[in-house]
């Protein structure tokens, strides 16, 4: 199993849910439209043929009991992994993702074990309606007992996702709705796995490195791929998991490069960012040369159609974030 | 259940004492919880609490005394009931428990163990959108789920009227497409006849029933909460008239089955068992850093970092 295809995020993702399924009979699949039609993006598309009713289960549609029953399947000794058709929508199950998933090993103080995997796409840029867009990864991150996995690449996406299946915690998986079919890339055949925890280092650099998640990674090596042409030498860390962070490869990052940018695409304040500056300012404050700056969704609800490249990051926005902190350096 | 009202008076007294935090008594209770609890297998069958039940759930372990007493002293270990003990946690954010139960249960049918849940909730939870989400669930999977709302008229001082319209709460059940059975829950004999049914139907492959169990909370909703400000005093009075404790005994004792010496000797005992389970309980040892343990299965980078300055910092 040593060679490689060439995919998109969502051919990527299905072929390790295909993965796990006959890895681990235990797996069982639930969500919205997710069985006869394989989901609305088509993510678990073939799973329903494969593994069959019983374990590929279309259930109704109320996703707080897909995510509250999917917390019963866990007690039961089984493998659920929840799709949420859009994160947006998880506030009508948040009360059991924050109140209940994330506290099922707490509060029965280890004898559940919560192996829960409640995949949802996030992120905006595709034009859908209302509500279908919000980037939630910082209130997730904010609920102890959640793993919070934001993959940026196709291998990542299959690799991460095996890992997110077999952990034993609780885990969101956040897919980057541009990502499906916009991000495309080599994934390893056969059993991929890549440990919750570890950030990846997307480009290498020395002058400054920007800091990003999901589908902002992608954005980010464009813009340190355009500067790179001007001379200039930014890296760029994909954070791949926000619980657990890689605090180290924070730390190594900005005190090799003395400058950071950080990236996000949700509303800025409470957002994930801040607890990346945070982390930066604890672990590496006298390696700065300037003040770290975050590009972020601005501080209202993520709009409609024509509003929405004025809200999301894009190149442009980054690399004058980037090309400030260099100045004043 | 009259081990179970004793113990609930100690631990009113323990509670005003100050040795134990907030909790909700289970008087007007312990013929639902208790015949429930022997209409099932504890073997195969599972059981997932509100919290006013735990002192009528001894028949599946005695355990359940032991950590309902950790559980009233604050110690992260009274959740934590052993694994030959089908009890779940106790739910102190209501109705979340219903769409676990629903789950545990089709997972239990997934992996072919013969078996049923309940999960007992009350009139105020059947308003909750978890109850409405797992019940549907529930008869779209034909899960073998006892779905036992105790309907005791009060959701803290909300009455029965103000939470629902609905003439009863079993009515509901049509809109699931599983039957409803509405019983009076002082017959301790009427719930177990219910249950035994609903759990025989559940295992035959028939699917869910919502069972509502009509009683009158006699207690105050919590050691917190002072009923008297809005629980009429005749309708409290009327109620205590049809206590479901003296129903069992006056039947049982028309039987030759009780009288007053043996129910002397059945608090007796159930006085000594909370008092032992109290002393074991205060006493069980809490580790310095048990704030950290079960919150993942292996702390994150962060975690671990706390995890030793608390160490660090401890006398």
């Amino acid at each position: 199993m040593t060679g490689t295809s060439e995919m998109n995020m969502l051919q990527a993702i299905n072929e390790s849910l295909h993965g796990e399924m006959a890895r681990d009979e235990r797996v069982v699949l639930l969500g919205e439209d997710i069985g006869h039609v394989g989901g609305v993006f088509r993510a678990t598309e073939g799973l329903f043929e494969k593994f069959g009713a019983a374990r590929v289960v279309d259930t109704p549609l109320a996703e707080g009991v897909i995510v509250g029953s999917a917390v019963g399947l866990a007690m039961a000794g089984l493998v659920p992994v929840a799709e949420i058709q859009f994160l947006g929508f998880s506030y009508q199950a948040m009360h059991q993702i924050a109140g209940q998933v994330a506290r099922l090993r707490y509060r029965s103080q280890g004898r559940f074990e919560p192996a829960i995997t409640i995949r949802a796409p996030f992120g905006g840029g595709v034009r859908t309606p209302e509500m279908h867009s919000d980037s939630l990864e910082g209130q997730l991150a904010n609920i102890p007992g959640l793993k919070v996995v934001t993959p940026a690449t196709a291998a990542d996406a299959k690799g991460l996702l095996a890992a997110a299946v077999r952990d034993p915690d609780p885990v969101m998986f956040l897919e980057p709705l541009r990502g499906y079919r916009g991000i495309r890339g080599e994934v390893p055949d056969g059993d991929h796995v890549v440990p919750l925890g570890s950030a990846r280092v997307a480009r290498e650099g020395d002058d400054l490195v920007i800091i990003a998640w999901s589908y902002q990674v992608e954005l980010a090596c464009r813009v340190a791929d355009s500067l790179a042409e001007e001379g200039l030498s930014v890296a760029v860390l994909d954070l791949r998991s926000l619980v657990p962070l890689d605090i180290e490869a924070i730390a190594d990052a900005v005190d090799r490069c003395g400058l950071a940018v950080v990236v996000e695409e949700a509303s800025q304040t409470g957002g994930f960012a801040g607890e990346v500056v945070a982390t930066i300012i604890e672990e590496c404050f006298w390696s700065l040369e300037a003040p770290v700056v975050r590009v972020s969704g601005f501080d209202v609800p993520y709009p409609v159609g024509m509003l929405e490249d004025t809200f999301v990051p894009d190149e442009t926005r980054i690399a004058a974030a980037v090309r400030r902190t260099l100045e004043t350096a | 259940m009259v081990e179970a009202r004793t113990q609930a008076a100690r631990l009113w007294n323990l509670q005003r004492q100050g040795q134990v935090g907030t909790l909700a008594p289970i008087d007007g209770h312990e013929a639902v919880v208790a015949a429930t609890a022997h209409a099932l297998d504890p073997t195969h069958d599972w059981i997932l609490p509100q919290y006013r039940e735990p002192l009528a759930l001894q028949r599946f372990g005695p355990e359940v005394l032991e950590q309902y007493m950790l559980y009233n002293i604050g110690h992260p270990h009274g959740s934590r009931f052993p694994p030959s003990v089908r009890v779940a946690p106790l739910q102190i954010s209501l109705a979340t428990q219903i769409p676990h139960a629903v789950g545990l249960a089709w997972g239990m049918t997934l992996q072919n163990e013969p078996g049923v849940t309940t999960v007992f909730f009350g009139d105020g939870s059947s308003s909750e959108g978890d109850f409405h989400e797992a019940a549907n669930l529930a008869g779209v999977l034909k899960a073998p789920v006892i779905l036992l709302c105790v309907n005791n008229q009060w959701a803290i001082s909300t009455p029965l009227h103000q939470q629902t319209a609905a003439e009863t709460l079993a009515d509901r059940a049509v809109g699931y497409g599983m039957p409803g059975v509405r019983i009076d829950g002082n017959d301790a004999a009427a719930v177990f006849d219910a249950v035994d049914e609903a759990r025989r139907r559940a295992l035959d492959g028939g699917g869910p029933t919502l069972i509502e169990a009509v009683v009158y909370r006699l207690g105050p909703h919590t050691t917190a909460d002072d009923p008297t400000r809005y629980v009429p005093a005749e309708d409290l009075e009327a109620a205590r008239r049809d206590d479901p404790i003296e129903r069992l005994a006056d039947h049982l004792a028309g039987l030759g089955l009780w009288d007053e010496e043996t129910r002397s000797a059945v608090e007796a005992e159930a006085l000594i068992r909370i008092d032992e389970a109290f002393e074991r309980a205060i006493t069980q040892p809490l580790a310095t850093d048990a704030i950290f343990d079960h919150c993942f299965a292996t702390d994150t980078p962060r975690m671990a970092r706390q995890r030793a300055a608390l160490l660090d910092s401890a006398p």
